[in-house]
C-alpha cells in the first residue's frame, strides 16, 4: 500500500489489520511519555485546502507522537493564493524531502490525483464529496470496541448523505466487513443509485429505518442545505430526522450513538442523547488519533516495513 | 507528386455522395476547382484504389477560440486539424472573446480562413449580444455577413421570452437557433453525469433533465413562434423524446450527437481516474443512454453528426475535476470514431452515415448540397476505410490535446482532403 486513498478499494484484510495496529498504537495516548521513535527522521506536510480543525489537529499529534516532523500548509497567505497550482505546490514539498503528504481538497478527486504525480505516500484527509477514508477508519475501530464485532451489525447512517464523504467511506467499510448499512435522510439528498448496492437500504422514514439497529452514525447538516434550497428549514429537518431520546426508542436498547463531528446539538442531534452513556462521540475522536498513527506508521514504513 | 494544382483525376476510388445516392467505384475528374464530367486524360492523376471518396464532410459544431482565447486555438491550428481530420467546411462557434456577436466579426472569420485556405468556415453568431442571454443580437446584419446560424453555444438561451424572441427572428432570415440545451439550475454544481458513477466518485451530478427539459421547452415554443430550431449535441432519452415530437408535429426542429457521447459512457470518468480529459458538456452519459443515442442516429431520428470540438490548453485540464474547463479536442477523431461505430458494428450503411456529415448538415443550415455534381466545387476527402490506428493527441493539429480518446483504436481515417480542388491534407500531413 503506497497511499491511503478510499476504503473503497481496501480489502477487508486490509481494513482489519489497520484496526489492529491503531489498537496497539492507541495505547500510547495513555503513556506518561506520549512519544516513539517510530518516524523519526521523517517530514510530514498536511495539506489542507479546505479549513478544519479537528482532522488537521488529529493528523499533526498522530505523527508528532511518532515522532516525524510535521509542517501545516494552508491555502490563505500561500504561494496557492499566488496562483500556483496544487501539483507544484506539491512537488516543492517532495523536492524539500517531505515523506508524505496528507491532503483535504473540497473537489473528489484530488488526492488521487497526486498520487499519480508523485511517489510519496498521500493520505486522504478527506476530498470533496468522495471519501474521508482516516474518518471510516475510526468509526469502524469504534464500532469494533463497542460491539465486539462489526460483521453481522446493521448500522445506520443519519443525514445529508448526498453530500457526505464520511458517510460514502462507512459505507464501503461496513460492507467490507460484513455490516448492513441503513441510510436515512432527506429525499433531495438522497444518492438514488445507493438503493441498488448490496446490502444497502435506503429509507427516507427515521421510525423504519431505526428498527433493530446496533449504531446510529448521524452526521452532521450543514446550514447551506437550507439556503440552497435542498430542506425547508433546520427545525423541520429535526423534527423528521433529528435522533433525540424519542427516536432512539425504535433502535435496539444497547445501540449505540456515534457522530463525526462537530456537531450541530438541537439540530440533527440532542445533547442529552449527545452527553448520554450510549454516546462514542468522544471514543471516536480518540480512536481517530490511533487509526491515523496505524496509517501514518503503516505507509511510512515504521519498523515492520523495513 | 506535386500535390499543387486545382485540375485531377481522381482513379478507383469508391465514390459516396448522398446527394445524388451514388455508392460505386467511380473516376472523379476535377478542373479548375470544381468537378466536372468529361474525362481529361492530360490531368494528373491520383490513384485511390481502395479509397472512399466522399464530397464535401462537413463538421457544423467546433470551437476556434478565435479572437481573444488563441492560447487555446486559433484560426490556422484549427482549420489545420479540420484538414487533418477530412473536413472540407466547420460551422464556428462564436463564444471567443470577445463574442462573435456583430457582422465585422463574421466577416473577420470568413476573411481570414480565406487567406487560410485549408477549410471553409461558416460562423455561427451569437443569438444575443455577449451571449449573456438578455438582448438579441444583430441577427439580420450577421445573416447579410454570412453568419450560416445563430447559437449561444456554451450557454443555452435560459429566458424563455428572449429564446421565443430569437426563434419568430429565425424564420425569418432561414437560419436555425442552434441551442445548447440546458437548465442552469438542474445543471449548476454539476461536473457529469449525475448517476451511480457520480454518486460514487463524490462528483457534481448533472441530471439527463437538465438537457430534455430545455428541448421540450425549446420544441414548445417552435410551435409557438414557427421557428427553425437545432438542438447541439444531444444527449439524453427525453431529448430525443422531445425531438421525435416535434419531427412527428412537422416542426422545423432538428438535432445532432457528438462522437464522443456515441463512443464513451460515463464509466470512462472511473477508468480516467478524475482525469478532466472526460469532462464534457453535455456529459458523458451510462452506457444505455449511449446505446439510446445510437440507435436514434440509426433510425434517422438525429440529424447530423457534429465533433464539438472545444480544445483546451493542458494546464486548464490538469485542474481538479470541478474546476476544470468542460469540452474535447474532437475534429481528429470524429471520423474514426463514428465509422468505429457505425460501420463497424454495420449498422448504418457508408451512404447513411456520410449524409449525417455532408447533406444533412447543408439542409439542417437551409445550404445546398451537389456532392459531386459537374459545376460544384470540388470538395472532397480521401478515406482509408480499413485504416486501424491508435490515436495519440500528441500527434494532433489541434493545440487542443485533451481527449479520453487517447490510446483508444479506431477504424477508418481520413487520408487526403482537398477543398475547391486544392489539396489541404495528403497522407495525414496538413499542406499550409
Amino acid at each position: 500500500m503506497k497511499d491511503l486513498l478510499t476504503l473503497e478499494h481496501l480489502s477487508a484484510q486490509d481494513i482489519e489489520e489497520l484496526l489492529d495496529l491503531s489498537e496497539n498504537l492507541g495505547e500510547i495516548v495513555d503513556r506518561p511519555i506520549k512519544k516513539l521513535p517510530t518516524l523519526r527522521g521523517k517530514a510530514v506536510v498536511n495539506l489542507f485546502f479546505e479549513p478544519s480543525t479537528r482532522t488537521r489537529n488529529s493528523f499533526e499529534l498522530a505523527a508528532k507522537y511518532l515522532s516525524a516532523d510535521v509542517i501545516n500548509v494552508q491555502p490563505s497567505g500561500s504561494s496557492v493564493e499566488k496562483g500556483e497550482t496544487l501539483w507544484d505546490t506539491a512537488d516543492n514539498l517532495v523536492q524539500m524531502g517531505i515523506d508524505a503528504a496528507i491532503i483535504r481538497h473540497k473537489v473528489s478527486g484530488v488526492p488521487q490525483q497526486l498520487a499519480q504525480m508523485v511517489s510519496i505516500p498521500i493520505i486522504n484527509a478527506g476530498d470533496g464529496m468522495h471519501e474521508h477514508p482516516t474518518q471510516g477508519l475510526l468509526d469502524m475501530l469504534t464500532l469494533r470496541q463497542a460491539k465486539g464485532r462489526i460483521d453481522g451489525l446493521r448500522v445506520a447512517i443519519v443525514g445529508d448523505i448526498l453530500h457526505s464523504r464520511v458517510a460514502r467511506s462507512d459505507i464501503w467499510a461496513l460492507r467490507a466487513l460484513g455490516a448492513d448499512v441503513v441510510l436515512i435522510g432527506p429525499p433531495s439528498l438522497m444518492p438514488d443509485s445507493f438503493r441498488q448496492l448490496s446490502h444497502v437500504t435506503v429509507t427516507t422514514d427515521l421510525k423504519e429505518g431505526l428498527q433493530g439497529v446496533d449504531a446510529i452514525q448521524v452526521l452532521r447538516l450543514q446550514k447551506e442545505r437550507q439556503t440552497g434550497g435542498d430542506i425547508p428549514s433546520l427545525w423541520e429537518y429535526r423534527a423528521r430526522w433529528g435522533v433525540t431520546a424519542h427516536s432512539l426508542q425504535w433502535a435496539k436498547p444497547d445501540a449505540i450513538i456515534m457522530h463525526p463531528g462537530p456537531q450541530n446539538r438541537g439540530v440533527e442531534i440532542d445533547s442529552d442523547i449527545l452527553d448520554s452513556s450510549r454516546s462514542w462521540v468522544g471514543r471516536q475522536v480518540r480512536n481517530g488519533l490511533a487509526v491515523r498513527m496505524a496509517v501514518l506508521f503503516r505507509l511510512l514504513g515504521g519498523a515492520h516495513n523495513e | 507528386m506535386s500535390n499543387t494544382g486545382t485540375s485531377w483525376r481522381i482513379q478507383g476510388a469508391r465514390v459516396i455522395d448522398p446527394f445524388r445516392g451514388i455508392d460505386a467505384v467511380l473516376d472523379v475528374t476535377v478542373r479548375d476547382g470544381v468537378f466536372v464530367e468529361d474525362h481529361d486524360p492530360s490531368l494528373p492523376v491520383v490513384d485511390a484504389k481502395g479509397l472512399w471518396l466522399v464530397p464535401r464532410l462537413t463538421d457544423m459544431h467546433v470551437h476556434f477560440r478565435d479572437p481573444g482565447l488563441e492560447y487555446k486555438e486559433d484560426l490556422a491550428s484549427g482549420s489545420r486539424a479540420a484538414a487533418a481530420g477530412g473536413f472540407t467546411v466547420v460551422c464556428t462557434m462564436p463564444n471567443t472573446k470577445p463574442v462573435v456577436d456583430i457582422p465585422s466579426l463574421v466577416e473577420w472569420q470568413k476573411e481570414r480562413a480565406e487567406t487560410l485556405g485549408l477549410v471553409r468556415i461558416w460562423p455561427i453568431g451569437a443569438v444575443t449580444k455577449g451571449e449573456e442571454g438578455k438582448e438579441l443580437a444583430e441577427m439580420y446584419q450577421m445573416a447579410q455577413a454570412g453568419a450560416i446560424g445563430f447559437s449561444d453555444d456554451g450557454h443555452p438561451v435560459a429566458d424563455s421570452r428572449i429564446m421565443r424572441a430569437a426563434l419568430s427572428y429565425s424564420a425569418t432570415l432561414n437560419r436555425p437557433i442552434i441551442q445548447h440545451s440546458e437548465d442552469p439550475d438542474l445543471f449548476a454544481g454539476g461536473s457529469m453525469h449525475e448517476g451511480a458513477i457520480s454518486q460514487q466518485l463524490g462528483l457534481g451530478g448533472i441530471p439527463a433533465e437538465a438537457e430534455s427539459i430545455m428541448v421540450w421547452r425549446d420544441v414548445e415554443l417552435v410551435q409557438l413562434t414557427r421557428g427553425i430550431l437545432h438542438v447541439a449535441h444531444v444527449s439524453a432519452p427525453g431529448s430525443l423524446e422531445a425531438v421525435r415530437y416535434a419531427k412527428n408535429k412537422g416542426l422545423a426542429v432538428t438535432a445532432e450527437a457528438a462522437p464522443h457521447h456515441l463512443f464513451l459512457s460515463d464509466d470512462a470518468v472511473r477508468e480516467w481516474q478524475y482525469s478532466a480529459v472526460t469532462k464534457v458538456n453535455p456529459p458523458l452519459r451510462p452506457a444505455a443512454m449511449q446505446e439510446a443515442l445510437i440507435q436514434a442516429v440509426t433510425s434517422g431520428l438525429i440529424d447530423v453528426l457534429a465533433s464539438d470540438h472545444a480544445p483546451h490548453h493542458a494546464d486548464e485540464k490538469a485542474e481538479p475535476y470541478d474546476k476544470a474547463p468542460f469540452g474535447i479536442s474532437g475534429l481528429e477523431t470524429f471520423l474514426g470514431t463514428v465509422m468505429t461505430v457505425f460501420l463497424g458494428r454495420g449498422l448504418l450503411s457508408p451512404l447513411d452515415l456520410f449524409a449525417k456529415l455532408t447533406a444533412m448538415p447543408h439542409q439542417v443550415l437551409r445550404q445546398s448540397y451537389a456532392g459531386i455534381s459537374p459545376g460544384a466545387a470540388a470538395d472532397l476527402t480521401l478515406i482509408d476505410p480499413g485504416a486501424v490506428w491508435t490515436v495519440d493527441p500528441a500527434a494532433f493539429y489541434s493545440k487542443g490535446h485533451n481527449t479520453p480518446l487517447a490510446g483508444a483504436t479506431l477504424t477508418g481515417r481520413a487520408v487526403a482532403t482537398m477543398v475547391g480542388g486544392r489539396w489541404t491534407m495528403r497522407e495525414q500531413e496538413v499542406l499550409g
